[in-house]
């Protein structure tokens, strides 16, 4: 019993620590170059915020994406590559804040899965539309008993 | 004593529901023509209570009743009325409760155009609906009632969330819903089918109507949702492969594969497994869009308050659900030889491809959605997905289908000549390429493969609809006459080129928006694509309840002036909430899209400008999508006309003696 | 009789994922593991808050067990972890740093001096720059390193006395075990 209050109280406390602000975050940073610029918002926009609900570091207004997206574009700014950018980020807050998992084995079942997906769909497909044509003996629409089956069926009404 | 009307309204709908999942069935399995009969009363009476009850809670949010708990929690004495009467549905236990009144709605209109249906048929399919409504009644009344009641009564109400607080709520969650909750017509037909053994044309034929209302609800919900978030959220983003935008959208995708696989089923009556397979895995994937929303499994944007207890069970609902009916296809499907046969050139083989298509795109969909919580149950810690992975994977999938999509309606059924084929696509080829090719080069000068596949396979669809619309009306002597021109086939020709539009638009904004951040105050000018923003002064606003600092800027082309752009900064007084809400200047070819940021002096604010080229394009298709679908939906082939009572009792008493 | 099982893959599949979702109703998607456990503590030379003349760095931390507590005068549920963090300081089971995160000193040392200071020391990182290379997201976090400078587990959130017995503690103990057979004090 004791315990439960307990935790009820630590989730009311601990949802007061996220400030409520929907405003839109927008940062003056002047960027060395428009292509520093377009890489920088391109990476930060596949960071994820790791306080947040499901937000990159561009559209939070959380304080740590602001601190974390500065970071990017000062980085990106002092020449830093991708590759920096991101081991700078995840060794800090882990694989969780790449909204572009890394391909490595714990992620082949994502990143291949969908090329799995579709061979298997396009060789069933195949091969149905392949069974198909060897059986196919006579051309035929549904034959005519059926055809004035479904007829009767949905137009019995206008005799 | 109002709220308890509504509460007791709501449990007589239920108790009809459990009758009408009951006695027509029972009258079913007795060949007892007087059971099956009562399903018809019950459906309108189920409806018709459930209605009652919705009533009743927009009536106690309009009189602000805070002694309900779901209204003081969502509703305050100064929120504008139309917005207490949305709140009806802007939180969980009323969102719960609109779900179920638009199922109970649904199931009312197949009552309705459904007379001259096979009695037992439609029967089964109110009875399956019934069940559903029991399902989620039962899950309200336990574990979130909208009518319970608080004690003692708070004065005044915490107020809606001031994200909810615009014309959004209004009309995309009530969109959203009608189409989520439409898949269980369909599912509910499939049933029937299965139950009965009869996965005939006939079916085929009765269901698609319901199919495509459904999908034009969800296509209106998911466009409304996204062009909410667009001018709503101030990021001028419009899709973000959020979790719950997902849920959404892998219905859509397999809803829009069942209402083309459907066709097949009809005409040429095969795919006939695909067909029911696809209409129980549309309608699963609304219930398992429902637990996503609201279990918290995962983490989302736009996600209810998570409970788990509530998430088990809506589980508990999935597993009786999607499990019970999987179970029933498995030993119930037809095991029948399918007996139309067709060529590998044909327009059954094109669908059948588009439907591969479809379904693939919604499996990675749904695997990169659930893959996080996959990671982390075999404890190989935390991981995110998001959107670099669904453009990676989901963009390719879909450009080669839309290669397939411009060459479906211009093939013959059965068998085609692929020489006639040559023919009619050399000129669209051509001039897709051209047009493909040649758009980045008129935008910006550089080549971009994404803009050329974009803009390339949109004018190769939006070439061979049109070719097959013209094909449509021309006679034989070469006559144009619009008239040759079904309403299935208008819906057809107009909804493909709805998805051209869409894709222009989706392309061109993606890759050629503008951005912006700057400091701005009074007297400051600044230059985006072309444009003077010209920011004049800033004014306090007093709203109904919030007050605002607002912005005033000025945008001109070459001098002439183009529009006040107004966006502000609200601070919301009962839950102390800052928002920010954009200026938007709208054009066909453009958005101007403003929103202000922290003030950084006394006088200047930081200020975002957006330039967002076709962005409107996104929508307008939809819009064409949702008028195709129209169309098709009310084609005559599927108006039925009222039976005279003897001549549909004594069908009624051969089918019966039958069954 | 082949085919017929066929039409038992979509249930099976369905079943799988339904598995996978029940799961999932007990996981917390919102509690992350620090990437430094492992790690050592991240370099940093920093202001003690008290003294703006006394700098403490990582090698300060090293030699004996220690609690690293991230807070903010600015956080609420820093006041509610704080009467907590005052009980376990007067048992005296380990050091507590403080690391006073993006916050004024006049402010911090003020309600330090009215509601009682739990911490052994306190580093005053104005600008935040120790929180970041620490991984932290919201305040309050605890970071427990061990005698080597070793982070060896993260806490987000408040500590009360069931995170403290049942979390905290049996690790403290062990850490410290550790520690004696390796012969630090």
């Amino acid at each position: 019993m004791m315990k439960s209050v307990f935790k009820l109280m630590g989730a009311i406390l601990l949802s007061l620590t996220v400030i409520s602000v929907y405003a839109t975050p927008v940062d003056i940073y002047e960027f060395k170059s428009a292509e520093n610029q377009k890489r920088a918002l391109e990476l930060a926009h596949s960071l994820r915020c790791p306080q947040c609900q499901n937000q990159n570091l561009i559209d939070s207004n959380s304080p740590v994406a602001k601190d974390l997206r500065l970071e990017v574009y000062q980085m990106v700014d002092a020449g830093k590559d991708y590759d920096e950018v991101i081991e700078f980020m995840t060794s800090r807050y882990g694989d969780f804040v790449l909204y572009k998992p890394r391909m490595e084995p714990k992620t082949y079942i994502l990143w291949l899965g969908p090329i799995g997906f579709l061979v298997i769909g396009l060789l069933i497909g195949f091969f149905f539309v392949r069974k198909q044509r060897i059986s196919q003996v006579e051309d035929q629409e549904i034959s005519v008993e059926e055809q004035k089956e479904l007829d009767r069926l949905l137009n019995r009404d206008e005799q | 004593m109002i709220p308890e009307l509504g509460h007791l309204s709501l449990i007589l709908g239920l108790a009809f529901a459990f009758l009408l999942a009951s006695v027509p069935l029972i009258g079913v399995a007795r060949k007892d023509q007087y059971l099956v009969r009562y399903a018809w009363p019950l459906t309108y009476g189920m409806f018709f209570f459930i209605f009652l009850s919705v009533i009743v809670l927009g009536y106690s949010f309009a009189v602000d009743d805070f002694s309900v708990a779901y209204i003081a929690h969502h509703s305050n004495s100064q929120l504008p009325i139309f917005f207490k009467i949305a709140a009806v549905w802007g939180g969980h236990e009323g969102s719960l409760l609109f779900w179920v009144f638009a199922l109970s709605g649904w199931t009312a209109a197949v009552a309705y155009f459904s007379k001259s249906l096979e009695e037992v048929f439609t029967a089964r399919v109110l009875s399956v609906l019934a069940f559903i409504v029991i399902g989620f009644g039962l899950f309200m009344v336990l574990t979130s009632n909208p009518f319970e009641r608080l004690f003692p009564i708070p004065m005044e109400g915490r107020d809606l969330n001031p994200m909810l607080q615009d014309v959004g709520l209004i009309f995309h969650p009530p969109m959203l819903y009608l189409g989520y909750v439409g898949f269980s017509v369909s599912f509910a037909f499939a049933i029937s089918a299965l139950m009965g053994g009869s996965l005939d044309s006939a079916w085929a034929r009765w269901s698609r109507p319901w199919i495509l209302a459904a999908w034009v609800f969800l296509t209106g919900g998911i466009s409304l949702g996204s062009w909410w978030a667009y001018y709503e959220l101030g990021w001028g983003g419009w899709w973000f492969w959020d979790p719950v935008e997902n849920a959404s959208f892998m219905p859509w995708l397999i809803g829009t594969a069942l209402l083309h696989s459907v066709i097949v089923t009809e005409k040429r009556a095969a795919f006939r497994n695909w067909t029911v397979l696809l209409a129980i895995t549309a309608f699963s994937l609304s219930l398992l869009g429902t637990f996503i929303v609201r279990s918290g499994v995962l983490t989302s944007v736009h996600s209810f308050a998570a409970d788990p207890s509530r998430g088990m069970f809506i589980l508990m609902l999935l597993g009786l659900a999607v499990g019970g009916s999987l179970t029933l296809f498995a030993f119930r499907a037809s095991q029948m030889k399918s007996p139309a046969r067709f060529d590998l050139w044909s327009r059954e083989t094109m669908l059948l491809v588009c439907n591969i298509l479809l379904t693939v795109a919604c499996g990675t969909i749904l695997l990169g959605t659930l893959y996080p919580l996959l990671i982390d149950a075999l404890n190989m810690g935390k991981i995110s997905v998001g959107p670099p992975y669904f453009n990676t994977v989901f963009v390719p999938i879909i450009l080669v289908l839309f290669v397939f999509m411009g060459i479906g309606p211009n093939i013959r059924w059965k068998k085609a000549k692929p020489g006639a084929m040559k023919a009619k696509v050399l000129v669209p080829v051509v001039v897709a390429t051209t047009v493909g090719v040649a758009a980045p080069f008129l935008a910006d000068g550089k080549f971009n493969i994404w803009v050329v596949l974009g803009i390339g396979t949109a004018t190769w669809v939006a070439l061979m609809t049109l070719r097959a619309g013209y094909d449509l009306i021309k006679s034989k002597d070469g006559s144009l006459s619009l008239a040759r021109l079904g309403r299935s086939q208008l819906g057809m020709v107009i909804a493909h080129l709805g998805i051209a539009i869409s894709v222009v638009g989706g392309t061109i904004v993606s890759n050629y928006s503008i951005e912006k951040s700057v400091r701005m105050g009074p007297g400051i000018t600044q230059e985006l694509a072309g444009y003077t923003f010209h920011y004049i002064e800033t004014k306090n606003v007093v709203g109904p309840n919030y007050t605002a600092l607002q912005g005033q800027i000025e945008v001109s082309k070459d001098g002439e002036f183009i529009t006040l752009l107004k966006p502000d900064r609200r601070q919301y007084t009962v839950r102390t909430m800052n928002m920010t809400e954009a200026g938007i200047d709208w054009g066909l070819f453009r958005d101007l899209y403003v929103t202000m940021g922290d003030p950084l002096s006394r006088t200047e604010f930081a200020v975002r400008i957006n330039y967002k080229p076709f962005v409107r394009w996104l929508w307008f298709g939809s819009i064409f999508m949702m008028v195709g679908g129209f169309f098709a939906a009310s084609d005559k082939r599927y108006r039925t006309k009222q039976t005279t009572q003897t001549s549909k009792l004594d069908a009624e008493k051969a089918k019966l003696a039958t069954a | 009789m082949n085919k017929r099982l066929v039409l038992f893959i979509p249930l099976i599949l369905f079943l799988v994922m339904g598995a996978l979702l029940y799961k999932g109703l007990f996981m917390d998607p919102k509690i992350l593991d620090s990437a430094l456990e492992g790690k050592p503590v991240p370099a940093f030379q920093l202001e003690q808050l008290e003294d703006s003349g006394v700098i403490i760095t990582n090698e300060s931390l090293k030699g004996k067990v220690s609690l690293l507590n991230v807070w903010a005068t600015w956080c609420p549920s820093c006041k509610y972890e704080h009467p907590y963090l005052m009980r376990f300081a007067r048992q005296k089971i380990l050091p507590i740093y403080g690391i006073n995160y993006r916050d004024e000193r006049a402010l911090a040392i003020r309600e330090l001096n009215r509601q009682g200071d739990p911490y052994t020391k306190n580093i005053f990182d104005h600008d935040g720059r120790l929180g970041l290379d620490l991984g932290v997201y919201g305040a309050p976090e605890s970071f427990l390193v061990d005698h080597n400078g070793i982070i060896r587990f993260r806490y987000a959130g408040p500590i009360d006395q069931r995170v403290w017995n049942e979390t905290l503690l049996p690790m403290i103990k062990q850490l410290q075990a550790v520690a004696k057979q390796e012969g630090a004090s």
